[in-house]
Protein backbone atom coordinates (compact mmCIF):
# COMPACT_ATOMS: atom_id res chain seq x y z
CA UNK A 1 0.00 0.00 0.00
CA UNK A 2 1.28 3.46 -0.89
CA UNK A 3 1.40 5.88 2.04
CA UNK A 4 1.82 9.65 1.88
CA UNK A 5 4.66 11.20 3.87
CA UNK A 6 2.14 12.30 6.53
CA UNK A 7 0.75 8.76 6.81
CA UNK A 8 4.28 7.33 7.03
CA UNK A 9 5.05 9.81 9.82
CA UNK A 10 1.99 8.61 11.72
CA UNK A 11 3.12 5.01 11.30
CA UNK A 12 6.63 5.93 12.47
CA UNK A 13 5.23 7.39 15.68
CA UNK A 14 5.90 11.07 14.97
CA UNK A 15 2.30 11.89 15.91
CA UNK A 16 2.25 9.77 19.05
CA UNK A 17 2.25 6.11 19.98
CA UNK A 18 -1.56 5.85 20.06
CA UNK A 19 -2.05 7.13 16.54
CA UNK A 20 0.83 4.91 15.36
CA UNK A 21 -0.88 1.86 16.84
CA UNK A 22 -4.18 2.72 15.12
CA UNK A 23 -2.38 3.28 11.81
CA UNK A 24 -0.44 0.02 12.12
CA UNK A 25 -3.70 -1.90 12.49
CA UNK A 26 -5.29 -0.09 9.55
CA UNK A 27 -2.29 -0.61 7.28
CA UNK A 28 -2.33 -4.33 8.08
CA UNK A 29 -6.04 -4.46 7.20
CA UNK A 30 -5.37 -2.50 4.00
CA UNK A 31 -2.59 -4.87 2.96
CA UNK A 32 -4.73 -7.92 3.69
CA UNK A 33 -7.44 -6.63 1.35
CA UNK A 34 -5.12 -5.18 -1.32
CA UNK A 35 -5.96 -1.53 -0.63
CA UNK A 36 -3.94 0.85 -2.79
CA UNK A 37 -3.90 3.78 -0.36
CA UNK A 38 -5.61 5.48 2.60
CA UNK A 39 -8.56 7.88 2.13
CA UNK A 40 -9.95 10.50 4.48
CA UNK A 41 -13.25 9.94 6.23
CA UNK A 42 -15.75 12.41 7.65
CA UNK A 43 -17.82 10.25 10.03
CA UNK A 44 -17.33 7.26 12.30
CA UNK A 45 -19.53 5.09 14.48
CA UNK A 46 -18.09 2.59 16.97
CA UNK A 47 -20.02 -0.39 18.30
CA UNK A 48 -18.94 0.14 21.90
CA UNK A 49 -19.88 -2.99 23.86
CA UNK A 50 -18.54 -2.57 27.39
CA UNK A 51 -17.10 -6.07 27.30
CA UNK A 52 -13.58 -7.05 28.42
CA UNK A 53 -11.81 -6.68 25.08
CA UNK A 54 -13.59 -3.42 24.28
CA UNK A 55 -12.41 -1.78 27.51
CA UNK A 56 -8.92 -3.25 27.22
CA UNK A 57 -8.45 -1.90 23.69
CA UNK A 58 -9.89 1.56 24.42
CA UNK A 59 -7.70 1.91 27.53
CA UNK A 60 -4.62 0.69 25.66
CA UNK A 61 -5.11 3.37 22.97
CA UNK A 62 -5.76 5.97 25.64
CA UNK A 63 -2.62 5.04 27.58
CA UNK A 64 -0.63 5.53 24.39
CA UNK A 65 -2.07 9.01 24.07
CA UNK A 66 -4.55 8.43 21.23
CA UNK A 67 -7.36 10.95 20.60
CA UNK A 68 -10.13 10.84 17.99
CA UNK A 69 -9.77 13.20 15.04
CA UNK A 70 -13.22 12.28 13.69
CA UNK A 71 -15.31 11.88 16.84
CA UNK A 72 -17.36 8.68 16.65
CA UNK A 73 -20.89 8.22 17.89
CA UNK A 74 -21.13 5.05 19.97
CA UNK A 75 -23.44 2.12 20.63
CA UNK A 76 -25.52 1.79 23.80
CA UNK A 77 -24.38 -0.08 26.89
CA UNK A 78 -26.21 0.05 30.24
CA UNK A 79 -28.08 2.95 31.82
CA UNK A 80 -26.96 2.01 35.34
CA UNK A 81 -29.02 4.65 37.12
CA UNK A 82 -32.32 3.72 35.50
CA UNK A 83 -31.87 -0.03 35.89
CA UNK A 84 -30.79 0.35 39.51
CA UNK A 85 -33.93 2.36 40.20
CA UNK A 86 -36.39 0.21 38.26
CA UNK A 87 -35.08 -3.34 37.83
CA UNK A 88 -32.29 -4.48 40.13
CA UNK A 89 -28.94 -3.56 41.63
CA UNK A 90 -26.53 -4.08 38.73
CA UNK A 91 -23.66 -6.29 40.04
CA UNK A 92 -20.42 -4.47 40.96
CA UNK A 93 -18.45 -6.00 38.10
CA UNK A 94 -21.05 -4.74 35.61
CA UNK A 95 -21.03 -1.25 37.12
CA UNK A 96 -17.25 -1.13 37.02
CA UNK A 97 -16.81 -2.17 33.41
CA UNK A 98 -19.62 0.10 32.13
CA UNK A 99 -18.32 3.16 33.98
CA UNK A 100 -14.71 2.49 32.98
CA UNK A 101 -15.66 1.98 29.31
CA UNK A 102 -17.70 5.19 29.20
CA UNK A 103 -14.83 7.09 30.79
CA UNK A 104 -12.24 5.65 28.37
CA UNK A 105 -14.35 6.56 25.32
CA UNK A 106 -15.07 10.03 26.69
CA UNK A 107 -11.34 10.65 27.15
CA UNK A 108 -10.60 9.32 23.66
CA UNK A 109 -12.95 12.00 22.37
CA UNK A 110 -15.96 9.92 21.36
CA UNK A 111 -19.44 11.47 21.25
CA UNK A 112 -21.39 9.56 23.87
CA UNK A 113 -24.71 9.07 22.05
CA UNK A 114 -25.17 5.46 23.28
CA UNK A 115 -27.49 4.73 20.38
CA UNK A 116 -27.29 2.02 17.70
CA UNK A 117 -29.25 3.94 15.03
CA UNK A 118 -26.88 6.86 14.31
CA UNK A 119 -28.03 6.76 10.68
CA UNK A 120 -31.46 8.07 11.77
CA UNK A 121 -30.24 10.78 14.12
CA UNK A 122 -26.95 12.35 15.27
CA UNK A 123 -24.63 10.89 12.63
CA UNK A 124 -26.42 10.76 9.28
CA UNK A 125 -24.08 10.54 6.27
CA UNK A 126 -24.78 11.84 2.76
CA UNK A 127 -24.78 9.97 -0.54
CA UNK A 128 -21.24 9.08 -1.60
CA UNK A 129 -19.67 10.12 1.72
CA UNK A 130 -16.76 7.87 2.76
CA UNK A 131 -17.19 6.84 6.39
CA UNK A 132 -16.24 4.12 8.88
CA UNK A 133 -19.22 2.52 10.63
CA UNK A 134 -19.31 -0.62 12.75
CA UNK A 135 -22.62 -2.03 14.13
CA UNK A 136 -24.59 -4.65 12.24
CA UNK A 137 -27.77 -2.64 11.57
CA UNK A 138 -25.87 0.54 10.71
CA UNK A 139 -23.52 -0.77 8.02
CA UNK A 140 -26.23 -2.00 5.61
CA UNK A 141 -28.38 1.08 6.23
CA UNK A 142 -25.72 3.66 5.40
CA UNK A 143 -24.45 1.72 2.37
CA UNK A 144 -27.75 0.59 0.91
CA UNK A 145 -30.44 3.10 1.89
CA UNK A 146 -28.29 6.24 1.89
CA UNK A 147 -25.49 5.35 -0.53
CA UNK A 148 -22.67 6.38 1.82
CA UNK A 149 -19.58 4.14 1.69
CA UNK A 150 -18.23 2.00 4.51
CA UNK A 151 -16.82 -1.47 4.88
CA UNK A 152 -18.23 -3.85 7.49
CA UNK A 153 -15.91 -2.46 10.14
CA UNK A 154 -15.03 -4.13 13.39
CA UNK A 155 -15.64 -1.91 16.43
CA UNK A 156 -11.84 -1.84 16.84
CA UNK A 157 -11.08 -0.90 13.23
CA UNK A 158 -13.73 1.85 13.33
CA UNK A 159 -12.12 3.24 16.48
CA UNK A 160 -8.73 3.22 14.71
CA UNK A 161 -10.35 5.15 11.84
CA UNK A 162 -11.72 7.72 14.29
CA UNK A 163 -8.17 8.20 15.59
CA UNK A 164 -6.36 8.51 12.26
CA UNK A 165 -9.24 10.16 10.37
CA UNK A 166 -8.78 7.78 7.45
CA UNK A 167 -9.42 4.25 6.21
CA UNK A 168 -7.69 1.93 3.74
CA UNK A 169 -9.42 2.03 0.33
CA UNK A 170 -10.84 -1.42 -0.45
CA UNK A 171 -14.10 -3.36 -0.62
CA UNK A 172 -17.30 -1.31 -0.52
CA UNK A 173 -15.43 1.98 -0.94
CA UNK A 174 -14.93 1.05 -4.60
CA UNK A 175 -17.65 1.30 -7.29
CA UNK A 176 -17.04 -2.16 -8.72
CA UNK A 177 -17.56 -3.89 -5.36
CA UNK A 178 -20.87 -2.15 -4.66
CA UNK A 179 -22.63 -3.59 -7.68
CA UNK A 180 -24.86 -6.62 -7.30
CA UNK A 181 -23.99 -10.14 -8.43
CA UNK A 182 -26.96 -11.96 -6.95
CA UNK A 183 -30.60 -11.33 -7.97
CA UNK A 184 -33.41 -12.16 -5.56
CA UNK A 185 -36.93 -12.09 -6.98
CA UNK A 186 -39.27 -11.38 -4.08
CA UNK A 187 -42.53 -13.14 -4.89
CA UNK A 188 -43.94 -12.76 -1.40
CA UNK A 189 -46.20 -10.03 -0.08
CA UNK A 190 -43.72 -7.78 1.71
CA UNK A 191 -45.08 -4.50 3.01
CA UNK A 192 -45.11 -4.21 6.82
CA UNK A 193 -42.05 -3.44 8.93
CA UNK A 194 -42.30 -6.96 10.35
CA UNK A 195 -42.26 -8.49 6.87
CA UNK A 196 -38.76 -6.99 6.51
CA UNK A 197 -37.61 -8.76 9.70
CA UNK A 198 -38.61 -12.05 8.07
CA UNK A 199 -37.21 -11.25 4.62
CA UNK A 200 -33.94 -10.10 6.20
CA UNK A 201 -33.61 -13.29 8.21
CA UNK A 202 -34.68 -15.51 5.29
CA UNK A 203 -32.17 -14.36 2.62
CA UNK A 204 -28.97 -15.64 4.31
CA UNK A 205 -30.76 -18.89 5.13
CA UNK A 206 -31.33 -19.44 1.42
CA UNK A 207 -28.00 -18.14 0.13
CA UNK A 208 -24.67 -18.11 1.97
CA UNK A 209 -22.53 -16.25 -0.58
CA UNK A 210 -20.99 -12.89 0.33
CA UNK A 211 -21.76 -11.07 -2.95
CA UNK A 212 -23.98 -7.95 -2.92
CA UNK A 213 -27.62 -8.92 -3.63
CA UNK A 214 -30.32 -6.91 -5.45
CA UNK A 215 -33.94 -7.56 -4.50
CA UNK A 216 -36.62 -7.16 -7.19
CA UNK A 217 -40.41 -7.26 -6.98
CA UNK A 218 -40.78 -4.88 -4.04
CA UNK A 219 -43.38 -2.31 -5.12
CA UNK A 220 -43.88 -0.18 -2.03
CA UNK A 221 -40.96 1.72 -0.50
CA UNK A 222 -40.16 0.42 3.00
CA UNK A 223 -40.48 2.86 5.91
CA UNK A 224 -37.27 3.90 7.73
CA UNK A 225 -38.19 1.28 10.34
CA UNK A 226 -38.66 -1.33 7.61
CA UNK A 227 -35.19 -0.57 6.23
CA UNK A 228 -33.74 -0.59 9.74
CA UNK A 229 -35.24 -4.03 10.45
CA UNK A 230 -34.17 -5.40 7.08
CA UNK A 231 -30.48 -4.50 7.49
CA UNK A 232 -30.33 -5.60 11.12
CA UNK A 233 -31.62 -9.08 10.29
CA UNK A 234 -29.64 -9.52 7.02
CA UNK A 235 -26.41 -8.72 8.85
CA UNK A 236 -27.22 -10.90 11.88
CA UNK A 237 -28.63 -13.98 10.16
CA UNK A 238 -25.81 -13.57 7.63
CA UNK A 239 -23.03 -11.20 6.67
CA UNK A 240 -24.65 -8.62 4.35
CA UNK A 241 -23.15 -5.15 4.66
CA UNK A 242 -24.85 -3.91 1.48
CA UNK A 243 -27.86 -4.72 -0.71
CA UNK A 244 -30.00 -3.02 -3.34
CA UNK A 245 -33.76 -2.89 -3.90
CA UNK A 246 -34.41 -2.31 -7.59
CA UNK A 247 -36.35 0.89 -8.22
CA UNK A 248 -36.02 2.01 -4.59
CA UNK A 249 -32.48 2.32 -3.18
CA UNK A 250 -30.26 5.07 -4.64
CA UNK A 251 -27.67 2.94 -6.43
CA UNK A 252 -30.37 0.77 -8.03
CA UNK A 253 -32.74 2.90 -10.11
CA UNK A 254 -33.16 -0.26 -12.20
CA UNK A 255 -32.07 -3.89 -11.94
CA UNK A 256 -29.52 -3.26 -14.68
CA UNK A 257 -28.06 -0.27 -12.84
CA UNK A 258 -27.71 -2.33 -9.66
CA UNK A 259 -25.79 -5.01 -11.58
CA UNK A 260 -23.67 -2.40 -13.37
CA UNK A 261 -22.66 -4.84 -16.12
CA UNK A 262 -21.88 -7.71 -13.72
CA UNK A 263 -22.84 -11.19 -14.84
CA UNK A 264 -25.54 -12.66 -12.57
CA UNK A 265 -23.78 -15.23 -10.43
CA UNK A 266 -26.93 -16.61 -8.86
CA UNK A 267 -30.66 -15.83 -9.21
CA UNK A 268 -33.47 -17.24 -7.06
CA UNK A 269 -36.90 -16.38 -5.66
CA UNK A 270 -38.13 -15.82 -2.13
CA UNK A 271 -41.78 -16.83 -2.07
CA UNK A 272 -44.53 -16.44 0.51
CA UNK A 273 -43.89 -20.09 1.36
CA UNK A 274 -40.24 -19.27 2.19
CA UNK A 275 -41.25 -16.39 4.45
CA UNK A 276 -43.90 -18.51 6.14
CA UNK A 277 -41.29 -21.22 6.73
CA UNK A 278 -38.89 -18.67 8.27
CA UNK A 279 -41.72 -17.38 10.48
CA UNK A 280 -42.61 -20.91 11.53
CA UNK A 281 -39.01 -21.79 12.43
CA UNK A 282 -38.05 -18.51 14.04
CA UNK A 283 -41.00 -16.96 15.81
CA UNK A 284 -42.03 -19.56 18.39
CA UNK A 285 -45.36 -21.02 19.48
CA UNK A 286 -47.90 -19.02 21.52
CA UNK A 287 -47.56 -19.18 25.30
CA UNK A 288 -47.20 -17.32 28.58
CA UNK A 289 -44.49 -14.65 28.83
CA UNK A 290 -42.60 -13.09 31.75
CA UNK A 291 -41.56 -9.83 30.08
CA UNK A 292 -41.49 -7.85 26.81
CA UNK A 293 -38.54 -6.12 25.15
CA UNK A 294 -38.34 -3.79 22.16
CA UNK A 295 -35.41 -1.83 20.80
CA UNK A 296 -33.03 -4.02 18.84
CA UNK A 297 -32.24 -1.79 17.01
CA UNK A 298 -33.36 1.14 19.19
CA UNK A 299 -37.01 2.00 18.47
CA UNK A 300 -37.96 5.23 16.70
CA UNK A 301 -40.46 7.89 17.78
CA UNK A 302 -42.96 6.41 15.27
CA UNK A 303 -42.71 3.05 17.01
CA UNK A 304 -43.04 4.68 20.43
CA UNK A 305 -46.19 6.45 19.16
CA UNK A 306 -47.68 3.18 17.85
CA UNK A 307 -47.01 1.49 21.20
CA UNK A 308 -48.55 4.42 23.13
CA UNK A 309 -51.72 4.22 21.02
CA UNK A 310 -52.17 0.54 21.91
CA UNK A 311 -51.45 0.77 25.64
CA UNK A 312 -53.24 4.10 26.31
CA UNK A 313 -55.50 3.65 29.35
CA UNK A 314 -54.50 0.00 29.83
CA UNK A 315 -51.95 -1.81 32.05
CA UNK A 316 -49.08 -4.07 31.04
CA UNK A 317 -49.39 -7.52 32.59
CA UNK A 318 -45.61 -8.14 32.45
CA UNK A 319 -42.45 -5.98 32.68
CA UNK A 320 -42.24 -4.05 29.40
CA UNK A 321 -39.02 -2.41 28.25
CA UNK A 322 -38.70 0.01 25.33
CA UNK A 323 -35.05 0.74 24.49
CA UNK A 324 -34.25 3.88 22.55
CA UNK A 325 -31.93 6.86 22.27
CA UNK A 326 -31.93 9.64 24.86
CA UNK A 327 -33.20 12.04 22.16
CA UNK A 328 -36.17 9.83 21.31
CA UNK A 329 -36.97 9.43 25.00
CA UNK A 330 -36.90 13.21 25.41
CA UNK A 331 -39.20 13.59 22.41
CA UNK A 332 -41.54 10.88 23.74
CA UNK A 333 -41.82 12.95 26.92
CA UNK A 334 -42.63 16.10 24.99
CA UNK A 335 -45.29 14.27 22.95
CA UNK A 336 -46.99 12.72 26.01
CA UNK A 337 -46.11 9.17 24.94
CA UNK A 338 -43.80 8.67 27.93
CA UNK A 339 -46.64 9.49 30.34
CA UNK A 340 -49.00 7.07 28.58
CA UNK A 341 -46.45 4.27 28.61
CA UNK A 342 -45.42 4.86 32.22
CA UNK A 343 -49.07 4.99 33.38
CA UNK A 344 -49.48 1.60 31.73
CA UNK A 345 -46.54 0.39 33.83
CA UNK A 346 -44.02 0.26 30.97
CA UNK A 347 -40.47 1.64 30.82
CA UNK A 348 -38.65 3.69 28.22
CA UNK A 349 -34.94 3.38 28.94
CA UNK A 350 -32.28 5.34 27.06
CA UNK A 351 -28.64 4.42 26.30
CA UNK A 352 -29.14 0.70 26.90
CA UNK A 353 -28.70 -2.42 24.76
CA UNK A 354 -30.57 -5.73 24.85
CA UNK A 355 -27.19 -7.47 24.72
CA UNK A 356 -24.92 -6.00 27.40
CA UNK A 357 -24.50 -8.43 30.26
CA UNK A 358 -25.31 -8.45 33.11
CA UNK A 359 -28.08 -5.87 32.87
CA UNK A 360 -30.94 -8.24 32.02
CA UNK A 361 -29.89 -10.90 34.54
CA UNK A 362 -33.31 -10.99 36.30
CA UNK A 363 -34.77 -12.43 33.09
CA UNK A 364 -32.17 -15.15 32.51
CA UNK A 365 -33.99 -18.44 32.04
CA UNK A 366 -37.39 -16.84 31.37
CA UNK A 367 -39.61 -16.23 28.32
CA UNK A 368 -40.13 -12.85 26.69
CA UNK A 369 -41.85 -11.37 23.66
CA UNK A 370 -40.11 -9.11 21.13
CA UNK A 371 -40.51 -7.97 17.54
CA UNK A 372 -36.81 -8.54 16.71
CA UNK A 373 -35.18 -11.82 15.64
CA UNK A 374 -31.79 -10.22 16.38
CA UNK A 375 -32.84 -9.60 19.99
CA UNK A 376 -33.91 -13.23 20.30
CA UNK A 377 -30.70 -14.58 18.73
CA UNK A 378 -28.27 -12.69 20.98
CA UNK A 379 -30.11 -13.72 24.12
CA UNK A 380 -30.08 -17.44 23.41
CA UNK A 381 -26.70 -17.85 25.13
CA UNK A 382 -28.15 -16.36 28.33
CA UNK A 383 -31.03 -18.80 28.37
CA UNK A 384 -33.67 -16.18 27.56
CA UNK A 385 -36.24 -17.49 25.10
CA UNK A 386 -38.14 -14.98 23.00
CA UNK A 387 -41.43 -15.38 21.16
CA UNK A 388 -41.26 -13.08 18.13
CA UNK A 389 -44.34 -11.20 16.86
CA UNK A 390 -45.08 -7.95 15.00
CA UNK A 391 -44.74 -5.02 17.40
CA UNK A 392 -48.52 -4.40 17.69
CA UNK A 393 -49.25 -8.06 18.52
CA UNK A 394 -46.31 -8.17 20.92
CA UNK A 395 -47.64 -5.14 22.83
CA UNK A 396 -51.08 -6.78 23.10
CA UNK A 397 -49.30 -9.87 24.45
CA UNK A 398 -47.44 -7.74 27.01
CA UNK A 399 -50.77 -6.36 28.23
CA UNK A 400 -52.41 -9.76 28.72
CA UNK A 401 -49.20 -11.57 29.71
CA UNK A 402 -49.52 -14.14 26.99
CA UNK A 403 -48.96 -14.60 23.27
CA UNK A 404 -52.33 -16.07 22.22
CA UNK A 405 -51.71 -16.84 18.53
CA UNK B 1 13.98 -30.64 6.61
CA UNK B 2 10.25 -30.47 5.90
CA UNK B 3 8.26 -29.05 3.05
CA UNK B 4 7.83 -25.24 2.92
CA UNK B 5 4.85 -23.33 1.51
CA UNK B 6 4.60 -19.62 0.78
CA UNK B 7 1.88 -17.46 2.30
CA UNK B 8 1.06 -13.78 2.92
CA UNK B 9 1.31 -12.04 6.27
CA UNK B 10 -1.75 -10.57 7.97
CA UNK B 11 -0.50 -10.23 11.55
CA UNK B 12 3.23 -10.43 12.29
CA UNK B 13 4.99 -13.07 14.35
CA UNK B 14 6.40 -16.57 14.36
CA UNK B 15 5.23 -19.82 15.86
CA UNK B 16 6.13 -23.47 16.00
CA UNK B 17 3.38 -25.81 17.16
CA UNK B 18 1.02 -28.65 16.41
CA UNK B 19 -1.61 -28.04 13.71
CA UNK B 20 -5.34 -28.24 14.25
CA UNK B 21 -7.46 -28.17 11.09
CA UNK B 22 -11.08 -27.00 11.18
CA UNK B 23 -13.35 -27.36 8.15
CA UNK B 24 -15.81 -24.91 9.73
CA UNK B 25 -15.42 -21.21 10.42
CA UNK B 26 -14.39 -20.51 14.02
CA UNK B 27 -16.03 -18.03 16.39
CA UNK B 28 -13.76 -17.49 19.43
CA UNK B 29 -16.76 -16.64 21.59
CA UNK B 30 -17.78 -20.28 21.33
CA UNK B 31 -14.45 -21.57 22.65
CA UNK B 32 -14.23 -22.29 26.39
CA UNK B 33 -11.82 -19.62 27.72
CA UNK B 34 -10.33 -21.76 30.52
CA UNK B 35 -9.41 -24.71 28.30
CA UNK B 36 -9.36 -23.55 24.68
CA UNK B 37 -11.89 -26.27 23.82
CA UNK B 38 -14.38 -25.50 21.04
CA UNK B 39 -17.87 -25.78 22.52
CA UNK B 40 -19.96 -24.79 19.49
CA UNK B 41 -22.41 -27.56 18.65
CA UNK B 42 -22.27 -29.40 15.31
CA UNK B 43 -18.80 -27.95 14.61
CA UNK B 44 -15.99 -29.78 12.84
CA UNK B 45 -13.70 -29.51 15.90
CA UNK B 46 -16.23 -29.58 18.75
CA UNK B 47 -14.54 -30.86 21.89
CA UNK B 48 -10.99 -30.25 20.62
CA UNK B 49 -8.63 -27.66 22.08
CA UNK B 50 -7.05 -24.90 20.00
CA UNK B 51 -4.84 -23.73 22.89
CA UNK B 52 -1.16 -23.40 21.95
CA UNK B 53 -1.76 -24.80 18.46
CA UNK B 54 -1.59 -23.41 14.94
CA UNK B 55 -5.23 -23.12 13.91
CA UNK B 56 -6.09 -23.71 10.26
CA UNK B 57 -9.59 -22.59 9.31
CA UNK B 58 -11.60 -21.38 6.30
CA UNK B 59 -12.70 -18.09 7.93
CA UNK B 60 -13.79 -16.44 11.14
CA UNK B 61 -17.38 -15.64 11.97
CA UNK B 62 -19.32 -13.46 14.37
CA UNK B 63 -19.47 -9.74 15.11
CA UNK B 64 -16.43 -7.72 16.13
CA UNK B 65 -17.73 -7.66 19.68
CA UNK B 66 -17.85 -11.42 20.12
CA UNK B 67 -14.79 -12.32 18.01
CA UNK B 68 -12.34 -9.93 19.68
CA UNK B 69 -13.73 -10.60 23.13
CA UNK B 70 -13.48 -14.35 22.61
CA UNK B 71 -9.83 -14.17 21.54
CA UNK B 72 -9.06 -11.74 24.37
CA UNK B 73 -10.51 -14.04 27.03
CA UNK B 74 -8.43 -16.94 25.66
CA UNK B 75 -5.26 -14.84 25.61
CA UNK B 76 -5.82 -13.68 29.21
CA UNK B 77 -5.67 -17.33 30.28
CA UNK B 78 -2.85 -18.36 27.92
CA UNK B 79 -5.27 -20.56 25.95
CA UNK B 80 -5.13 -18.73 22.61
CA UNK B 81 -3.89 -20.38 19.40
CA UNK B 82 -0.16 -19.82 18.72
CA UNK B 83 -0.97 -18.71 15.17
CA UNK B 84 -3.81 -18.76 12.62
CA UNK B 85 -3.83 -19.78 8.96
CA UNK B 86 -7.00 -18.56 7.25
CA UNK B 87 -8.39 -18.91 3.72
CA UNK B 88 -10.91 -16.03 3.65
CA UNK B 89 -10.08 -13.25 6.08
CA UNK B 90 -12.61 -10.58 7.06
CA UNK B 91 -12.03 -7.18 8.70
CA UNK B 92 -13.22 -8.39 12.10
CA UNK B 93 -10.83 -11.37 12.20
CA UNK B 94 -7.92 -9.28 10.90
CA UNK B 95 -8.45 -6.56 13.52
CA UNK B 96 -8.78 -9.12 16.31
CA UNK B 97 -5.57 -10.97 15.37
CA UNK B 98 -3.49 -7.81 15.04
CA UNK B 99 -4.74 -6.36 18.30
CA UNK B 100 -4.18 -9.60 20.22
CA UNK B 101 -0.79 -10.02 18.51
CA UNK B 102 -1.68 -13.50 17.24
CA UNK B 103 0.42 -14.23 14.13
CA UNK B 104 -1.90 -14.79 11.16
CA UNK B 105 -1.36 -15.53 7.45
CA UNK B 106 -3.49 -16.15 4.37
CA UNK B 107 -3.09 -16.88 0.64
CA UNK B 108 -1.17 -20.09 1.28
CA UNK B 109 0.41 -21.80 -1.72
CA UNK B 110 -1.62 -24.54 -3.40
CA UNK B 111 -1.00 -28.01 -2.10
CA UNK B 112 -0.68 -27.02 1.56
CA UNK B 113 -4.28 -27.87 2.33
CA UNK B 114 -3.91 -31.31 0.73
CA UNK B 115 -0.97 -32.16 2.96
CA UNK B 116 -1.68 -30.56 6.31
CA UNK B 117 -3.40 -32.73 8.94
CA UNK B 118 -4.32 -32.19 12.56
CA UNK B 119 -1.41 -33.21 14.77
CA UNK B 120 1.39 -32.36 12.31
CA UNK B 121 4.08 -30.04 13.60
CA UNK B 122 4.35 -26.71 11.74
CA UNK B 123 6.68 -23.73 11.78
CA UNK B 124 5.15 -20.44 10.66
CA UNK B 125 6.91 -17.15 10.00
CA UNK B 126 4.46 -14.42 9.03
CA UNK B 127 7.07 -11.80 8.09
CA UNK B 128 8.94 -14.25 5.86
CA UNK B 129 5.63 -15.56 4.50
CA UNK B 130 6.49 -19.22 5.04
CA UNK B 131 4.89 -22.27 6.61
CA UNK B 132 6.99 -25.42 7.01
CA UNK B 133 5.59 -28.86 7.73
CA UNK B 134 8.26 -30.34 9.98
Amino acid sequence: MKLTSYEQEILDGKHGAGMAMAMEIQVAIGETFDADRMVNITRTHVALSAQDADLWFAEKLLAKGARCIVSPTVNPSINLKYLNEHLFEVPEEGKRIVSATNEAYRKLGATLTFDCTPYLQQNVPAFGEVISFSESSATPYVNSVIGARTNREASQSALCAAITGMVPRYGLLLDENRRAQVVVDVEADVRTDFDYQLLGWCYPEKYKGLEVPVFTGIQVRPTPEGFMNFGAQLNTSGCVPMYHIAGITPEAPTLEAALGGNAVKHRFSITQKDLDATRERLCGAPGKINFAMFGCPHITINQVAAIARICDGRRFGVDTWLLTSSLTKELAGRMGFLDIIQRAGGHIVADTCIDVPPCWQPYYGSVGVTDSPKCAYYNEIRGIKFIIRPIEEAIEAAIIGEVRK
Amino acid sequence: MGKTFHCTKIAKGQAEAEAIVSKDAVCFYLVEPDTGVVVEKNHDITGQSIAGKILIMPSGKGSSVVQADGLYKLAQRGMEPKAIIVEQADTVLVSSAIIMETPMVHQVEKGFYDEVKTGMRLRLDAAQGTITIL
